[in-house]
């Protein structure tokens, strides 16, 4: 499929609830909009492959997932260009996108750009982690939801959130069988919530909350205040090392799976320049956002997980009021034709309520934020928490000198599964503030693109247009 | 805050940290004050290319002069700064470019340079089995190699630090004044003495000598870089080429990094810089013609370091023309790291003896005095004041 | 260690490392790894230590593989197709 319409109205990236969202308002209002995923399929994370998974079963995933078929149905029939397998690994202020699909990368331009990137799981550092056997709990749900495949043998399930329960419940109902479900929360973030619980009460995460919790009790040993979790083995993962209140205990294990909620995906907008602030309660980067939702960079806005994380309803309302926002800036005399702003103010309202609850409660401990020792905080170039420390001693005061002592970050995933480690562990041995230790400064291509498809992009930069068609 | 120092040298790159360091061997105490983190600018994020080869003439003698310390880096610094000599290579596009290498060759020779060697295709081949069969020959420099920037940048720190140079970083200097013979800096952290002021500010350095009533016409420029992953050694020696912009090597951990001087977008003001991918295909494209080898090798990261540039390619060195005190040290035009270690040991002979045996007049800033009646460029506002909204997170 | 719960979607033949196997029509190539048994994908540049898929969502970059070889591509993010080559990825790749 080539870039059709280049330059666009509005490019949108990532086709998660967000995305989908903003593109079924910008294309349904009759604005050329092009929405590029990676994945082959859209949906995003939580309703990824909602069109093509094989598991016809609707109580397996629950209503939550099935209800993203609509939303991807909706989008799809409002006329925007919808491309999966499509890699954006370039943004700048000119709102210049490069994007790499079907073996070729190109150049687009749009008027507005929404990056609708959404969240990643929070890096788990523990000795082990990057031993096979060990993923996140979102992969196995992602095996689940696009293949049909369950854990054969010794599952073991490790950390915090909600999402780790309704995870769990999952595999359950597809009929896996899980050892256990490590539950790391510690047990002074349920009074650190307290005060949450009223606004939490009536909003629709209390009662879907406790009842997966109840449901996963019930057929899993669950082991609350779990601490010092280790994955252990020789090339792969043997068993499960933990301390708990009934002291330190070892469970043989084939799978482990980690989760420890998740965090804004920030490797496009930061190296597109956004300007990004620390966010305390989420323990996370997020970008700058002025009132109406406009990013440091003109014409260029975020809505979804990626501005902070606030689950799926609230991205889909987030993205619709992007789109909503794109449209006025374009073509406001096709206004008319969008649904109320103030309806979709109220939907975000409704879906953000219960959100501070979560943050408090589901809030990771330390130990599994700040590894020590031998502990690998960098998996691509196997740099260990030890060595970081050493770096900060001989004068490394962020993370973009201990990049250059230690090549720490500067592997292919760009930092993504140790930025937060790294801050959060500078900022502890200096005794300052994350904010003040900074990210990595990060840079395109966020995502690696062979020398020969750059080379390329030499001769078909005048000619997008002239892109061969699938 | 005040503070006495023999010098104050403005800018913590690398000129600035070995300068602090020469001085430092030579009894005199200096105060860097770094607006950033050492480093962080040019110095740190440049190609690390430790170059003889293809030098403008005048920078000839510098640059032969800093290759002795280079080669005794690791007993200098107490670090080998990850520097490697397995030469660099000029290849030849073309027999006609090869002829005008050949008349460059023997012009070195007539000065008695002997560092720069003609070879043929059959030893280009030898020294670098992977570049195209289409390439005649070539100029090697056998001393010449790479090293890892920051980390040199970092060693020199260190190291003038260890032998009595205070280095502030984080700190902005805001104004120059001259009081009874002394220089006063005031800056973001108060005011310090010195009866000496050495401006190694890089880009910035415009400013400081506008300040002083000598504008200079620097341009900032914004070199790209683009680094592969890892891949099997399979060349060397540095490459670079005349005709179309290239430069290319490969670190000893694998990566191959290419520039050549393509130019992103500075925004000096913000301390950003943003990558052209349109200037960056290039590149890309004579890499994929010259190593074929190289089709398949995956960008994972490109940026670009503030550097700055002047009207004739060469930096400025030596004394202010107008100001008594103060010696500059910058406009690099995207070759100064090489020059640095010896470069700062000649800024310190100059500042402690007021002499040098290196012929530095074509470096002067008088070479950029107006004319009578000319204007001023645009970065002649003495604007010191100017704040820096700060990069992103 | 992954079982498939519906035997009857649609097959497609690959080779991974030259063994031949199937998978189901919509499997990443990571995903079709692990249901073959696959316990790791990769051993990786510096310490030659084996690495399997982490993340299935292209963010990790342990799922590093030749498909029809091109080599470092992401398995987690491009779905199989009938007659794929599938290699494990050992320490430093070649330039090919
Ligand atoms: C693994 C995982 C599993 C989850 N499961 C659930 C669940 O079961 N239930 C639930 O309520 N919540 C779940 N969540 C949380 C939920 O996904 C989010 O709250 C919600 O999806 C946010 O929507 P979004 O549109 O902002 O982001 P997403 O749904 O994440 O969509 C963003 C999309 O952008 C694409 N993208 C990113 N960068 C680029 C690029 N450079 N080029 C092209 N495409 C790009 C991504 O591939 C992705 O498809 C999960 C989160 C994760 C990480
Ligand atoms: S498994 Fe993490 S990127 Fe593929």
């Amino acid at each position: 499929m080539s870039a059709g319409a280049n330059p666009y109205d509005v490019a949108i990236v990532g086709a998660g609830p967000a995305g989908l969202g903003a593109a079924a308002i910008t294309a349904g209002a009759g604005l050329t909009t092009l929405l590029l995923d990676e994945n082959p399929t859209p949906g995003g994370q939580i309703y990824r492959a909602v069109t093509t998974t094989p598991l016809k079963e609707r109580s397996i995933l629950g209503g939550d997932y099935w209800a993203g078929a609509a939303l991807v149905a909706e989008a799809q029939a409002s006329g925007a260009e919808i491309v999966g397998g499509a890699t954006v690994w370039s943004l700048d202020a000119s709102r210049e996108l490069a994007a790499s699909w079907a073996g070729t990368s190109r150049f687009i331009k749009a008027r507005r750009v929404i990056l609708a990137t959404g969240a990643l799981e929070r890096p788990f550092p523990i000795p082990g982690w990057t031993l096979p056997g060990v993923m996140t709990a979102g992969a196995l749900q992602t095996l689940l939801k696009s293949s049909g495949l369950v854990p054969d043998g010794r599952l073991v399930l490790a950390g915090t959130g909600p999402l780790l329960w309704l995870f769990a419940a999952q595999l359950l109902r597809a009929g896996a069988r899980i050892e256990a479900l490590l539950d790391t929360t510690p047990w002074a973030n349920y009074l650190r919530a307290l005060p949450h619980v009223p606004a939490f009460a009536i909003s629709r995460y209390a009662a879907q909350g406790l009842a997966l919790r109840r449901e996963v009790a019930r057929q899993v040993e669950v082991v609350s205040g779990v601490t010092r979790l280790r994955a252990e083995g020789q090339g792969g993962l043997a068993s499960v090392a933990f301390a708990a209140r009934s002291g330190e205990r070892r469970l043989m294990a084939d799978v482990l799976a980690l989760h420890q909620g998740v965090v804004p995906n920030v490797n496009l907008a930061m190296a597109a320049g956004i300007a990004h602030r620390w966010q305390p309660a989420q323990l996370c980067w997020v970008p700058v956002l002025d009132a109406a939702g406009n990013t440091s960079i003109d014409g260029i806005a975020i809505a979804g997980d990626g501005t902070g994380i606030g689950g799926a309803l609230a991205a889909e309302a987030q993205g619709r009021l992007a789109g909503l926002a794109a449209v006025a800036a374009v073509a406001p005399e096709r206004l008319a034709r969008v649904p109320d702003r103030q309806l979709l103010a109220q939907a975000l309202a409704r879906a953000e309520r219960g959100r501070a609850l979560l943050d408090q409660l589901f809030a990771p401990p330390r130990w599994s934020r700040l590894p020590e020792g031998d502990t690998i905080v960098c998996r691509c170039e196997e740099v260990t928490a030890g060595q970081l420390l050493e770096a900060v001693g001989i004068g490394a005061m962020g993370p973009n000198q201990a990049k250059a002592f230690l090549r720490c970050g500067m592997g292919p995933c760009q930092g993504r599964l140790c930025g937060l480690t790294v801050t959060e562990l500078i900022s502890k041995a200096r005794g300052v503030a994350p904010a003040e230790v900074g990210y990595f400064r990060l840079r395109p291509p966020v995502k690696p693109i062979t020398l020969a498809e750059l080379a390329a992009m030499a001769h078909t930069q005048r000619a997008v247009a002239a892109v061969v068609r699938e | 805050m005040r503070s006495t120092a023999d010098v104050i040298v403005i800018g913590g790159g690398i000129h600035g940290c070995s300068t602090a360091l020469h001085l430092a061997l030579r009894g005199l105490r200096s105060l860097v004050v770094e607006k950033d983190y050492a480093g962080r600018h040019a110095s740190g994020v440049n190609a690390g290319g430790v170059r003889q080869l293809a030098r403008h003439l005048a920078e000839v003698p510098l640059s032969v002069a800093s290759m002795e310390l280079w080669e005794r880096i690791g007993d200098l610094l107490d670090d080998d700064c990850g520097f490697e000599s397995h030469g660099q290579v000029l290849v030849a596009e073309s027999e006609a470019e090869l002829d005008q290498f050949r008349a460059r060759v023997a012009q070195l020779r007539l000065q008695g340079y002997t560092h720069e060697e003609l070879i043929d295709r059959a030893e280009l081949k030898r020294l670098i089995p992977a570049v195209s069969d289409a390439c005649p020959g070539g100029v090697v420099s056998r001393r010449d190699g790479a090293a890892d920037p920051f980390r040199t940048t970092q060693a020199f720190r260190r190291k003038a630090i260890a032998l009595g140079a205070t280095v502030l970083e984080g700190v902005r200097v805001t104004g120059l004044e001259r009081r009874a013979g002394m220089w006063r800096v005031s800056s973001s952290a108060g005011a310090f003495e010195a009866p000496v002021i050495v401006n190694a500010a890089g880009a910035w350095a415009a400013r400081i000598a506008a300040s002083l009533g000598e504008p200079v016409p620097l341009e900032v420029m914004a070199l790209m870089l683009m680094i592969t992953d890892r891949v099997p050694r399979f060349i060397a020696p540095v490459v670079i080429l005349r005709g179309r912009k290239l430069s290319f090597k490969q670190l000893a951990n694998g990566t191959v990094l290419i520039g050549g001087g393509h130019q992103g977008r500075p925004d000096r003001d913000a301390n950003t810089t943003e990558i052209d991918w349109h200037k960056l295909a290039e590149s890309a494209r004579t890499v994929w013609e010259l190593f074929p080898a190289m089709r398949g090798a995956r960008i994972v990261r490109a940026w670009a370091g503030i550097e700055a540039r002047m009207p004739d390619d060469i930096p400025v060195i030596g004394p202010s023309a107008t100001a008594e005190g103060v010696y500059h040290q910058f406009g690099f035009c995207g070759h100064g790291f090489q020059l640095a270690p010896g470069l700062g040991a000649l800024m310190a002979e100059l500042i402690a003896t007021g002499r040098t045996n290196l012929p530095i007049a074509p470096f002067s800033i008088a070479r950029f005095a107006p004319a009578k009646g000319a204007n001023a460029t645009p970065d002649s506002t003495p604007d010191l004041m100017r704040t820096t909204p700060g990069g992103q997170a | 260690m992954l079982r498939r719960l519906l035997e009857e979607g649609q097959r497609v033949r690959l080779t991974i490392d030259g063994k031949p196997v199937t998978a189901c029509v919509g499997d990443s190539v990571a995903a079709a790894m692990l249901s073959c048994g696959l316990r790791y994908c990769r051993t990786t540049p510096i310490s030659g230590e084996k690495r399997a898929p982490y993340c299935m969502m292209g963010v990790c970059f342990e799922c590093l593989v030749t498909i029809d070889g091109i080599n470092n591509r992401q398995g987690c993010l491009i779905e199989v197709r009938e007659g794929m080559r599938i290699d494990t990825q050992l320490g430093r790749r070649t330039v090919e």
